[in-house]
């Protein structure tokens, strides 16, 4: 037949014989009835990792909720960044799409070849810079290498390619008309 | 529901302590999936989204009914 625990109290007799509450902390927190405090204090344990494991949760769920508010936006309209005669063939200029702050960088490779990055390091967001003579992205925080045509990390410690703006060249204008993302 | 099975203080030292490693476990795999989550999706892949977040939602509930069973247990002593 089970028996029912008793009351701390009843088993763990101070010294001075005065209730636990009023011991001081360090008597509270070290039972006289060792083995209860043990129990206790693995039970507690645990009740505090389930706490832990319930805020995980919580935190999946939340980058769910992003996720889905990210899936429901509207993709970014097209904005016109510059025309063909800013730039010369090596040439580069900062613009901001598709918010102000989410700064990106147009290169001119070729006579008629344009590419477009997020300008922030996929790493730490520190602002890459574009060295075309080399063939690449520089990001000079911890030494990440990006290839200027594709985005791809060539090395250093970024994780992910740079975010590539799809651009549109109409007449002499170029326009921003999106972002593409990609894992590889 | 069948009453639970009293043990002796020296078999729920084990049991409790296997319980815990195994709780512990489990919300490091936890931690885990929310670390990789997090980089799929701010990489863009949103793909991993839904199924870290069911992973997670059933260590978590392992987790409550091995804290319910603890519970449990201390409550009826041989």
């Amino acid at each position: 037949m089970a028996t029912p625990i008793p009351e701390r109290e009843s088993i763990s007799l101070p010294p001075d014989g005065r209730p636990m509450r009023d011991q001081p902390a360090w008597r509270r927190d070290f039972p006289i009835d060792w083995p209860l405090d043990h129990d206790v204090e693995r039970r507690d344990f645990v009740k505090f990792l389930t706490l832990t494991s319930f805020a995980f949760v919580v935190g999946q769920f939340w980058i769910t909720g992003q996720s889905w508010l990210r899936g429901r936006a509207l993709p970014p309209g097209a904005q016109r960044i510059a025309s063909t005669n800013d730039l010369q063939v090596g040439g580069s200029l900062v613009f901001e799409y598709p918010a102000r702050h989410d700064t990106c960088v147009l290169v001119r490779v070729a006579e008629a070849d344009y590419v477009a990055f997020s300008q922030k390091c996929t790493h730490l967001s520190c602002a890459v810079i574009p060295k075309p003579e080399e063939g690449v992205f520089h990001c000079p925080c911890h030494e990440g290498l990006f290839d200027l045509r594709t985005g791809r990390v060539l090395a250093g410690p970024p994780p992910r390619p740079l975010p590539r703006i799809a651009i549109e060249i109409q007449g002499t204008d170029i326009y921003a008309v999106g972002v593409e993302t990609s894992m590889i | 529901m069948a009453a639970p099975r009293t043990f002796s203080r020296s078999q729920r030292g084990p049991i409790v302590t296997g319980m815990l490693a195994f709780v512990l476990i489990l919300v490091v795999l936890q931690l885990w999936l929310l670390t990789a989550t997090m980089n799929a999706y701010l990489g863009g892949d949103d793909s991993l989204v839904w199924p870290a977040a069911l992973a997670s939602v059933a260590c978590f509930l392992l987790n409550a009914g091995l804290l319910r069973y603890l519970r449990r247990m201390e409550k009826t002593r041989a």
